[in-house]
């Protein structure tokens, strides 16, 4: 029997792997199912933010914060999120990819660029690619919470308040459904204009207490909010893609599994074909 | 028919309202203040306290927010809450609980006591009983 112990063994080897990724499968579905409700809950606070800071941009406000200017650009900050794991398909490549251009595009107009960045594979990226990294930040697990973003945010944001950085963007993957997951890049500050519908005059808004302190709060807020939402948003894409992924793996190791079966049946009858064959020989010699 | 405007409350967790209102009323950080609809802008922060809101034919709610922000335009309201909780949801037990251990702690200072955070407690305690018991009046 030719090479039919290698293959059994072999036979048996893709079979532990696809018990592995079977099971890994079935996790991500479940841990899916709970990141999913996690973006559900938290999209209308972002989106609710997003709809007043939309409308304090429009405004001809009285006191123009900072975060509400335009400048011009020397340098660019990008906060990148990415997953701790891998084993989550092209989920991170695709993201990283569409970044790598970006900063291409801005090396050419000659302008700088920074980075904060959030989870392990972004930190592995950046140290292969290059790049400033001014903060880093690693390991929020499958529920992660506002206070682990914040440090990062903070640093983005101190650069941009000291005139280091011109622009902020967040990168992230939004989720879109369980099979489409959408590497997106964001400008955060200074805050874009909504071209919704313009209204003709100007106004402004009654504050209580003063504007300054209001503002202040709530373009910070925004900001963490923002970047939050970014971070539910792409662990769910995580869990999406990895259940993608693996459900794929699973599926090729049947298939490699079912093929090697032949193959070793193969081998198997052609034994036997060969040693019937030997001994009708041999008795056919002595008779 | 009673005008009416859009309204949103929504929390970091959840969104607890939203719908059609012909008058609400917050705590801001300056005092009770009460908005219909085709208020002028207005911004401002919330203490805790409650929200009231009068639904289009009348009828009547009552959320808890711990703070947060208060954005009206003449054609919709957004309340931003850091913590919300609809009135009937609200724990009495716990919040009397919580009032008595931030007295306390008050109370008995100590070295390491952070007197801003127990006040901040304290007041959003009262603020919560202050929901429960206008509950039970209507």
């Amino acid at each position: 029997m030719a090479g039919g112990k290698e293959i059994k063994s072999k036979i048996g080897s893709i079979n532990n792997t696809r018990k592995i990724t079977s099971a890994m499968e079935k996790v991500a579905v479940s841990k899916m199912r709970k990141a999913q409700d996690r973006v559900a809950a938290t999209r209308p606070y972002a989106e609710g933010m997003r709809k007043v800071i939309g409308n304090v941009a429009q405004g001809s406000l009285e006191y123009r914060h900072p975060y509400l200017a335009e400048r011009e650009v020397k340098r660019v900050g990008y906060i990148v999120i990415s997953t701790d794991r891998g084993l989550c398909g092209g989920l991170n490549t695709n993201e990283f990819k569409k970044v790598a251009i970006e900063l291409k595009s801005w090396k050419e107009k000659g302008v700088d660029t920074e980075f904060a960045i959030i989870g392990n594979k972004a930190a592995a990226f950046f140290k292969r690619f290059g790049g400033k990294v001014v903060a880093a930040q690693a390991g929020s697990g499958d529920v992660p919470r506002l206070a682990d973003v914040i440090g990062s945010v903070q640093v983005m944001l101190k650069a941009f308040d000291e005139g280091r950085i011109d622009r902020l963007f967040l990168v992230y993957n939004k989720f879109v459904n369980t099979m489409k997951q959408e590497p997106v890049i964001d400008q955060l500050l200074p805050l874009p204009k909504t071209d919704l519908a313009k209204r003709e005059h100007s106004w402004d808004y009654i504050y209580e207490p003063d504007p300054k302190p209001i503002l202040d709060m709530l373009l910070s807020r925004y900001i963490e909010s923002q970047v939050y939402q970014g971070v539910v948003e792409n662990s769910a894409s995580e869990q999406a893609a990895r259940m993608v992924a693996m459900k794929a793996a699973t599926d090729n190791a049947g298939n490699l599994m079912d093929d090697l079966k032949l193959v070793y049946n193969k081998a198997r009858q052609a034994a036997i074909t060969q040693e019937l064959s030997e001994i009708v020989a041999g008795a056919a010699a002595v008779g | 028919m009673a005008m009416t405007v859009q309204l949103d409350v929504v929390s970091a967790e959840e969104k607890i309202f939203s719908g059609l209102v012909e008058s609400v009323q917050v705590t801001g950080s300056e005092g009770e203040l009460g908005v219909l609809p085709f208020h002028a802008p207005l911004l401002t922060t919330l203490k805790p306290g409650m929200v009231r809101i009068v639904k289009q034919f009348g009828e009547e709610h009552l959320i808890y927010v711990a703070g947060g922000v208060l954005e009206v335009q003449p054609d919709n309201i957004t309340v931003l809450a850091d913590v919300a909780v609809r009135g009937e949801d609200l724990d009495e037990q716990a919040a009397l609980d919580a009032q008595k251990r931030a007295e306390e702690a008050m109370q008995h200072a100590s070295a390491d006591f952070n007197y801003a955070e127990a006040a901040a407690q304290l007041a959003e305690a009262i603020a919560q009983l202050r929901v429960i018991q206008k509950m039970r009046k209507k």
